[in-house]
């Protein structure tokens, strides 16, 4: 039976991985419903052409390839969603997607001279592809699901990136129509995007963060503006950036949000198809430009000069010509990452709308042309500008300034972002400025020299190729190469503090030529740039960008002096951090100089002007949820440990009668799941001074009781009480009581001393009380005591057992089976122990399957068979059982009858050559006396056994 | 049965049956022997004792001691290039003694740091229970509740003091070889010798803090069987199916709720910027599969029948 017991709790046990495993899959599963839950709004689609003319006054059509994104509920405000240059509407599906899950009819089209609408690109004209915008908002007036604020005025709002964030800029110049509009990474003025000069020989006003010089007769931007144009020629989307930008608190992983957000609309853009061909009539070499703007990207990027009809065709395609019409709320976004349109370009749009009292929101984002579209939060947050302007809903976006700075990478793999909100755009219509700080920075005079060609040109950036680096975009800006002999350097002193650069800075060169070298009459052009250098001189340049500088210089060789604003950048230069201004001749991504050149460079004014606008981090810096978090686990745990510990007070339970007896057992009972029961109603007390033996077959349930008795086990029913008190696991009373139970336990490792000093050490007792001498004397183990035990063998370890049974001199003593393996000398021994140790006024509890055993060593005795107990008393008493006797005798059957004739004796029978009869209060003498009289002769009288009877018929009845 | 010498004395009986009548039996009001108190049972240093002078917790300190050395030599064997100054971890782990701290660290995150957590706390009660001396101890009595609080308490000292050991002496060994110069990190921040000290300490706090998710699913696992190797054996694999499952990153989101995902956060501690916000989701982590477990466990243990 204690084998079947044991195999039940290996049975249990084995459940118990099964049971976790189950577990952990409902956990798993609760997690995968939990988000299955917030599964998107359904979105579905509708396909439609749109005619407009191709030109204000023309009769002749141009097809507008239009999706109408429907979202759950109509009538609902419109957004109309422009795409980015060399992109078409199936570019933009998954942000209208994503629009129209968050409620808005979103109307994506691909605009002239794009995917299957017809015409050629006018570079968002203000005559042609804005009226187109028109055209459709006229469209949009008319659908029954879109929300309007008067007959042909829809409730619209514009969004777009690039390309489409221009057009957002010129349609709500010109329609006031447009409720609002969130232009992202888009320009001011193309002219000044594509042809930048950033050196005035005035003052640049410098209220905003990041304003730009905008002087006139720029340097081309031959790379960005090569590629925009073969974007037009070949429809490859090779101008706008292809990943997202990633944002404060997110993972590495986490920019495919929008690619499932593309999969759930109803109408997959693949399907859409987004035919590679152009459709519209191809115009040799221009491709799909209109013949205009393909001329004067000739005349550019030949001469690298643009003339007055250049000029104009540029203005035409500039949000520039009509933002001071522009009165909607405007959210800017613009990327930090970004060689194209820079921060200078929304600076400029900012300043501009702002003057007309219209209410303008800045985000610089980690991003931009070189670094990544806008990621899922961003696109949130214009979603909520939107969701503001048009409807009312949600908390107002206000007109604040956020900005994200860049730190070091992170465990991620991502760089560390963290957003800085700032109460407002510094420097808008009257507003106080932004900060400026002067750092000193210093450099003799340098001579550069201006190769013939152009080439070899320094490396500032890849254009186009920057968003391939998005992840890296701190490798990106450590791609830059200085050439010897083409670069002048200034540099400051190492920082003392954090100085958290934000937006453009500005620095005063003398530019002279070198004397007897010829000077170009199309002025010098220098790279300016600003580079952040690391203690141990590693140089990052913020967002890869450089400021291009045309310098007029007079033929008589005297030196001008320019202001140079330096590209705008958001970067925090870390104390003992040097900035460093390099002053180079060329740059692969600009058209260079051709003619050869030298010039001397020296710092006009030592300060560099330094913008900072001061905020606090929106980025919790504070991980407060997963703070929240440890704090509820901590009180969990907290709580746990009080109410257990209330629980484990409130256990005591003591019987004050029963404080004398050493064990009382009252209807224990121990049944294990499955219905076998080890222990059935089992009963009885052991007395003080008393060797108990518990006697009973293998498998009677004795060590199944002394493990109950020894809190190791719960009771399924009844109890046990120790001197009074309830046995309960741990129970403070079980300290007097010394046990052996079911073998030896000791650590192998230790010596047998050792073991016992630990385990006396372990109760917490004091040294005084172990008695450890006299214990290792019982043992009598002499010097292999100081053995390691598991050297032993099986007899010594029982010894050592049974002393550490005997350690504190326990007021009842528990052994279970004590003999098993020891020799016979060592058994008579022990018997002679536990005999004197309870005549020493303890008690002691044996347990034994053999009867002998039982008979020789305990006073009293408990006979067990199957869980059940059968009989109990002293061993002499129960052995004489009422007084029953046998005898041996010659002639049985005449002692029978001499037997009954006594008085009170009864129930005599003849067994074979024995005559048993219950004497019943008769001396054995007096009958003994009666038979010798009557000329029986007896050969053995004694009292019957009717234990091993008993006994015997257990064992055999197994 | 040849136990040579092996026998009691007559004298010996009567020794203990002199001090057994002499000594009168004196009980407390809670029904314990007086010189019993509940609160006193266990003390921590006899844990310590009776654990520290196992073979196997002298050989994992004794191996967390030499591998720094092996590191060493195996830098040494190899392709020297003395101080770089760029590349990752393994190429930065020569350039000074904190980054060669930074590198042990790095190296021994993923399979034996939590190894050795495991081991502690998953041998800690099973091995007792295979030795069958557990129920002694029981009886002795330790309360439950106190008998396992007291063997995490062990088990968790040796753990810290491991998980302390390998850098100091990585240290040590680092600053030997390869000198106090300034720590570099992966992105080029140079920080000086003692905040790359600084940052280190905070790590190894960092990672003790983490390793707690182990170390209760060990503790748990110890109080189900009586198998040792089971339950080490178990958490330990618990915790590189976690690290694999953390590989599959089509999981996304989903990865968050591994208990391992945040293991490498304290690698945020070694930028001059220090982001906390992993490190504090990793805490959390930590904390609620640590307290689930240990709970778990305690529960278990309390309610158990101890059969070994």
């Amino acid at each position: 039976m204690v084998n079947s017991v044991a195999s039940l709790n290996r049975l249990r046990g084995r459940w118990s991985l099964p049971a976790l495993v189950v577990l952990v899959a409902l956990v798993g599963a609760f997690v995968v419903w939990t988000r299955q839950g917030d599964d998107p709004a359904p979105v579905s689609t509708r396909d439609a052409v749109i005619d407009v003319p191709e030109s204000p006054d023309s009769d002749r059509t141009v097809q507008i390839d239009t999706t109408l994104y429907l979202p759950e509920r109509t009538p609902a405000p419109a957004v109309l969603l422009p795409h980015g240059f060399g992109g078409s509407k199936a570019s933009v599906a998954a942000q209208a997607t994503e629009l129209a899950q968050r409620g808005f009819v979103v109307l994506a089209y691909s605009a002239r001279g794009f995917g299957r609408s017809t015409g050629q690109i006018a570079l968002n004209s203000l005559d042609h592809e804005v009226r187109d915008a028109q055209k459709l908002l006229d469209w949009l007036a008319t659908r029954e699901e879109v929300v309007t604020d008067g007959g042909g005025d829809p409730k619209v709002g514009v969004t777009g990136g690039s390309y489409g964030g221009a057009l957002a800029l010129s349609l709500a110049g010109v329609d006031p129509r447009v409720d609002t509009i969130a232009p992202v990474i888009t320009w001011n003025d193309l002219g000044q995007a594509l042809l930048p000069n950033s050196a005035s020989t005035d003052d640049v006003a410098g209220a905003t963060p990041s304003p730009g010089a905008f002087a006139d007769d720029g340097v081309f931007k031959r790379s960005w503006a090569g590629i925009f144009f073969s974007a037009g020629l070949s429809g490859a989307d090779t101008a706008n950036p292809g990943q997202e930008a990633s944002e404060p608190g997110q993972d590495d992983d986490a920019g495919s949000n929008l690619d499932s957000a593309a999969t759930a609309a109803t109408t997959p853009p693949q399907q859409q198809g987004d035919d590679p061909r152009p459709a519209g009539p191809v115009n040799g070499a221009c491709g799909r430009f209109q013949a205009d703007v393909c001329a004067a990207y000739t005349e550019v990027a030949t001469t690298g000069k643009a003339g007055p009809e250049t000029l104009e065709i540029l203005r035409r395609a500039s949000p520039s010509a009509v933002t001071d019409k522009i009165t909607q709320p405007t959210l800017l976004v613009q990327g930090e990452q970004d060689t194209l349109f820079g921060l200078d370009q929304a600076d400029a749009n900012a300043r501009e709308i702002a003057a007309n009292n219209a209410k303008v929101k800045v985000v610089w984002y980690s991003g931009g042309h070189d670094g990544g579209s806008p990621g899922p939060e961003l696109r949130g947050q214009i979603a909520d500008w939107m969701a503001f302007h048009l409807e009312g809903k949600g908390a107002d976006p206000g007109t604040t300034f956020e900005y994200t700075v860049v730190g070091a990478f992170r465990s991620s793999g991502a760089p560390s972002l963290r957003n800085v909100v700032a109460p407002s755009y510094p420097g808008l219509d009257g507003s106080t400025g932004a900060e400026r700080r002067d750092i000193g920075l210093s450099g003799r005079e340098q001579v550069v020299v201006n190769p013939a060609g152009g080439n070899p040109a320094a490396v500032s950036s890849l254009p186009g190729l920057g968003s391939a680096l998005t992840r890296s975009s701190s490798l990106a800006s450590r791609l830059s190469l200085d050439l010897p002999g083409q670069a002048a350097v200034f540099q400051s002193e190492p920082q003392t503090a954090q100085t958290l650069l934000t937006g453009a800075s500005t620095v005063k060169l003398r530019v002279a030529p070198v004397p007897g070298q010829a000077v170009p009459p199309e002025g010098a052009v220098l790279f300016v740039k600003l580079y952040d250098a690391d203690g141990s001189g590693v140089r990052t340049l913020p967002g890869s960008a450089v400021a291009p500088v045309r310098v007029a210089l007079p033929a008589d060789g005297t030196p001008v002096d320019v202001t140079v604003t330096l590209p705008g950048a958001v970067r925090p230069v870390e104390a003992d951090h040097r900035l460093q201004l390099v002053v180079s001749t060329t740059d692969m991504a600009y058209a260079n100089a051709e003619e050869p050149a030298a010039y001397r460079i020296s710092l006009a004014s030592p300060a560099l002007s330094v913008p900072v606008v001061a905020g606090v981090n929106a980025t919790s810096e504070v991980p407060t949820e997963a703070l929240w978090g440890i704090a509820i686990v901590l009180a969990v745990c907290v709580i746990t440990g009080v109410v257990a510990w209330f629980r484990r007070r409130l256990t005591a339970d003591v019987d004050p009668d029963l404080e004398a007896v050493p064990l009382v057992i009252e209807g224990l009972t121990k049944s294990y799941p499955g219905g076998l029961t080890a222990v059935k109603d089992l009963s009885f007390r052991v007395e003080h001074g008393q060797v108990l033996g518990l006697l009973g077959p293998n498998g009677a349930g004795k060590t199944t009781t002394l493990r109950m008795l020894m809190g190791l086990i719960r009771p399924s029913d009844g109890g046990i009480r120790v001197f009074g008190h309830r046995v309960s696991p741990g129970a403070p009373v079980l300290s007097r009581i010394g046990s052996f139970v079911e073998g030896s336990g000791f650590l192998p490792h230790l010596s047998g001393a050792e073991n016992l000093r630990l385990y006396w050490a372990a109760t917490g007792r004091p040294p005084e009380q172990a008695h450890m001498e006299e214990a290792l004397e019982i043992a009598g183990l002499g010097n292999a005591v100081q053995r390691r035990v598991r050297t032993y063998s099986q007899g010594m370890r029982q010894r050592l057992a049974i002393a550490q049974a005997m350690l504190g001199l326990p007021d009842l003593l528990v052994l279970d089976e004590p003999t098993n393996g020891l020799d016979p000398p060592q058994i008579h021994q022990m018997r002679e122990v536990l005999r004197r140790y309870a005549a020493a006024g303890r008690t002691v509890l044996v347990s034994s399957h053999l009867l002998a055993e039982v008979e020789q060593t305990c006073s009293h005795v408990v006979v067990m068979h199957k869980g059940k107990l059968v009989a109990a008393g002293p061993v002499d008493e129960i052995a004489t059982g009422g007084g029953e006797a046998s005898f041996r005798v010659d002639r049985p059957d005449e002692a029978a009858t001499v037997l009954r004739s006594l008085s009170g004796v009864h129930d005599v029978h003849v067994d074979g050559e024995q005559v048993h009869a219950s004497l019943n209060g008769t001396p054995r003498a007096s009958a003994l006396q009666a038979l010798v009289a009557a000329g029986v002769a007896v050969d053995q009288a004694g009292p019957r056994w009717r234990l091993e009877d008993a006994f015997l018929e257990l064992v055999g009845g197994e | 049965m040849s136990e040579n010498g092996v026998h009691t004395d007559p004298a010996a009986i009567s020794d203990l049956t002199d001090a057994a009548a002499a000594e009168h039996s004196s009980v407390a009001p809670d029904g314990s022997k007086v010189g019993y108190r509940a609160g006193r049972t266990l003390p921590v240093r006899v844990e310590l004792m009776r654990q520290l002078r196992r073979r196997r917790t002298q050989l994992v300190l004794g191996f967390l001691v030499l591998l720094p050395v092996i590191l060493v030599v195996a830098f040494e064997l190899g392709q020297a290039s003395p101080n770089r100054r760029a590349g990752g971890f393994v190429d930065l782990a020569t350039a000074s003694g904190v980054n060669f701290v930074i590198l042990t660290l790095f190296v021994s995150g993923s399979f034996l740091l939590p190894m050795i957590v495991a081991l502690f706390f998953g041998d800690t009660i099973a091995s007792e229970a295979s030795w069958s001396s557990l129920k002694y101890l029981l009886a002795a009595p330790i309360p439950r509740h106190r008998l396992l609080r007291r063997k995490a308490l062990a088990s968790g000292l040796m753990s810290v003091f491991a998980l302390a050991l390998l850098p100091a002496v990585a240290l040590g060994v680092g600053v030997v070889w390869y000198g106090a110069g300034e720590a570099v990190s992966p992105t080029g921040e140079a920080a000086s010798f003692g905040a790359g000290v600084y940052g280190v300490a905070l790590a190894v706090v960092y990672i003790s803090i983490h390793l707690f998710w182990v170390a209760g699913l060990a503790l748990y696992l110890s109080v189900s069987t009586d198998a040792p190797l089971g339950a080490v054996g178990g958490a330990v694999l618990a915790s590189i199916v976690s690290q694999i499952l953390d590989q599959i990153t089509a999981l996304e989101g989903l990865r968050d709720y591994l208990p391992t995902h945040y293991a490498l956060a304290w690698a945020d501690l070694l930028s001059s910027d220090v982001d906390w916000s992993q490190m504090a989701k990793g805490t959390f982590s930590a904390l609620a599969f640590g307290s689930f477990f240990t709970l778990l466990a305690a529960r278990k243990f309390a309610r158990k029948d101890i059969t070994s």
